[in-house]
């Protein structure tokens, strides 16, 4: 299980957030359809680092950006959002 | 390639056990094929098989970077049925559970399928309305499906909790008698010394690292073995697809989870049909050797990490516990997991990419097992015309920007919720 750091309430397990998706699949109001198509079904999906959107469900339930590994599940940053 | 046979078997017998053979050749690979499949799992190797079979194309290699079938094919619950709710998916599973029932003999290879049945538990009267509309959709197209009540299902499943105060209360539940499961091993290896009988190339191995482009079209793969030219081109890689179709600048809508499962010790048969519910979210079914297999929730997250979470294995033993009791007495003995491709509606993707003459066969989320040779049979369609199997035309890559996505779950574009 993952222990993540959570800028609020320091550290947790990963039982008590969700993953909600990658930083680059937020869609705005003010996107053009295209480019909210993109962002809703487009993922770059690699072996490696990627940006995500996290929320501490569980726990003070703010939104995180976690930049974590997806092989290694190794986490190279928490952020508050 | 000489026929499995009782003849043979006992020619053997009286020669020293002398005629074994390898199942399949080793080959080195060609300079180039007219068909190239990454990805020696049982899709890829049936896909060959079809190839080979039905199309008359013989010059075809199945690229596999590892060992055949150590990929998802050798990590499933093996748990094969077609009774989803989902017409464009309950014909195309049904299509395969067509080919599941002449699999052993066609293949002239025992893959164990196993007619048990295919039991969905029902704990509410909600979960009783959606079982009725479902095995109503599936009657209507001439699919299998029996509505149980509470005392049928008491007298299938001797084990389960059927007191007042069970924690999961039953109802009832949908059967689809046959449905069941398979040997996983054995269909990656019956597809492959059936595909090898016929020419194919099973190179183990050999992992594509990129593809050489001209002209806006692939013409070959790069490998761990060198450069290997092809016509076409298919992606069959399971939990790989990402980055193998971004090796040709291609964004899928997947991303990669974990799921996991794991085995009790064996113990004499008490359960012998495959239960799964309606609302809980583990599988229960008792291996041929006797283990009681079980399986549950992916993790919810993107990973390729093949190492699964313990709360997973935790949440489903406890359901599993709470709907049969007597599995609280038996040790786990072993789990594992695999990397799954968790499309954006839950449905697989069986298309031509936006790149010529490269198609995907990917997306199968937690359900490809039972696909496999419907999913070889019209992939094989796919690759030898360039035109869809109607089968699988409705799981074209372009469904998405259509707005035609085919969502059993009816969770959107959240893997995650899958
Ligand atoms: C724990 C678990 C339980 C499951 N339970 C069920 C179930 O009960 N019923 C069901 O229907 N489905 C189930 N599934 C899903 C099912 O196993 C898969 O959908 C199905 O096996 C996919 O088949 P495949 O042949 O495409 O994949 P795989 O067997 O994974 O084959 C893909 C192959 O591609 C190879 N590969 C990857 N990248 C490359 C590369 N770059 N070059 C060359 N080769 C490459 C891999 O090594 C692998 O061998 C389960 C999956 C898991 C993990
Ligand atoms: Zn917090």
């Amino acid at each position: 299980m993952l222990l993540i750091s959570c800028p609020h309430c320091g550290e947790r397990a990963q039982v008590e957030f969700t993953y909600e998706r990658t930083l680059d699949s937020v869609v705005t109001l003010a996107m053009p359809p295209e480019d909210a198509m993109r962002a809703l079904y487009e993922r770059a999906n690699p072996r490696g680092l990627d940006d995500e959107l996290w929320r501490h469900s569980y726990g003070c339930r703010q939104w995180l950006l976690i930049r974590r590994n997806r092989t290694t599940h190794a986490i190279e940053s928490v952020k508050a959002r | 390639m000489s026929k499995y046979s009782a003849l043979a078997l006992l020619r053997g017998a009286l020669t020293g056990q002398k005629h074994w053979q390898p199942a399949w050749r080793d080959p080195e690979p060609k300079k180039s094929y007219d068909v190239v499949i990454i990805g020696g799992g049982g899709h890829g190797l049936s896909t060959a098989y079809y190839l080979a079979k039905h199309h008359g194309i013989r010059n075809i290699a199945v690229l596999e970077k590892g060992w055949i079938g150590g990929g998802n094919t050798g990590r499933n619950t093996t748990i094969v049925r077609s009774n989803y709710r989902q017409p464009a998916l309950h014909n195309f599973f049904d299509f395969a559970l067509k080919l599941w029932e002449g699999m052993s003999d066609e293949l002239n290879f025992n893959v164990m399928f196993s007619t048990r049945g295919a039991l969905f538990l029902g704990h509410s009267d909600s979960d009783m309305t959606q079982l009725a509309q479902r095995g109503d959709a599936l009657t209507c197209d001439g699919i299998d499906a029996e509505l149980l009540d509470r005392e049928q299902v008491r007298r299938l499943v001797l084990n389960l909790d059927m007191s007042r105060d069970a924690r999961f209360p039953i109802h009832g539940g949908l059967t689809q008698r046959r449905g069941g499961t398979a040997r996983h091993d054995a269909v990656a290896w019956g597809y492959a010394r059936a595909a090898d009988a016929l020419g194919v190339d099973v190179v183990q191995n050999c992992e594509v690292t990129g593809f050489e482009m001209a002209g806006g079209r692939v013409t070959g793969v790069e490998t761990s073995r060198g450069r290997i030219g092809a016509g076409r081109t298919g992606i069959c890689v399971a939990g790989n697809s990402g980055p193998v179709a971004g090796l040709a600048g291609i964004k899928l809508p997947i991303e990669a989870q974990t799921l996991q499962a794991f085995v009790t010790e064996p113990v004499k048969p008490m359960i012998d049909t495959v239960i799964m519910s309606q609302s809980l979210h583990c599988y229960i079914s008792q291996s041929d050797k006797g283990g009681i297999v079980l399986g549950g929730d992916p993790d919810q997250f993107p990973s390729y990490a093949q190492r699964g979470l313990a709360p997973r294995i935790e949440k489903a033993a406890a359901e599993a516990i709470a709907l049969v009791p007597a599995l609280s007495r038996l040790r786990m003995v072993r789990c594992w997991s695999g990397t799954t491709d968790m499309s954006f509606d839950g449905s697989p993707i069986i298309s031509a990419l936006p790149v010529d003459n490269l198609y995907l066969n990917g997306g199968w989320c937690y359900g490809g097992f039972k696909a496999t040779p419907g999913s070889g049979f019209a992939y094989a369609q796919l690759l030898a015309t360039g035109t869809s199997h109607p089968l699988a035309a409705p799981f074209a890559f372009d469904r998405f920007a259509r707005g035609a996505t085919i969502d059993e779950a009816g969770v959107g574009p959240w893997p995650q919720l899958r």
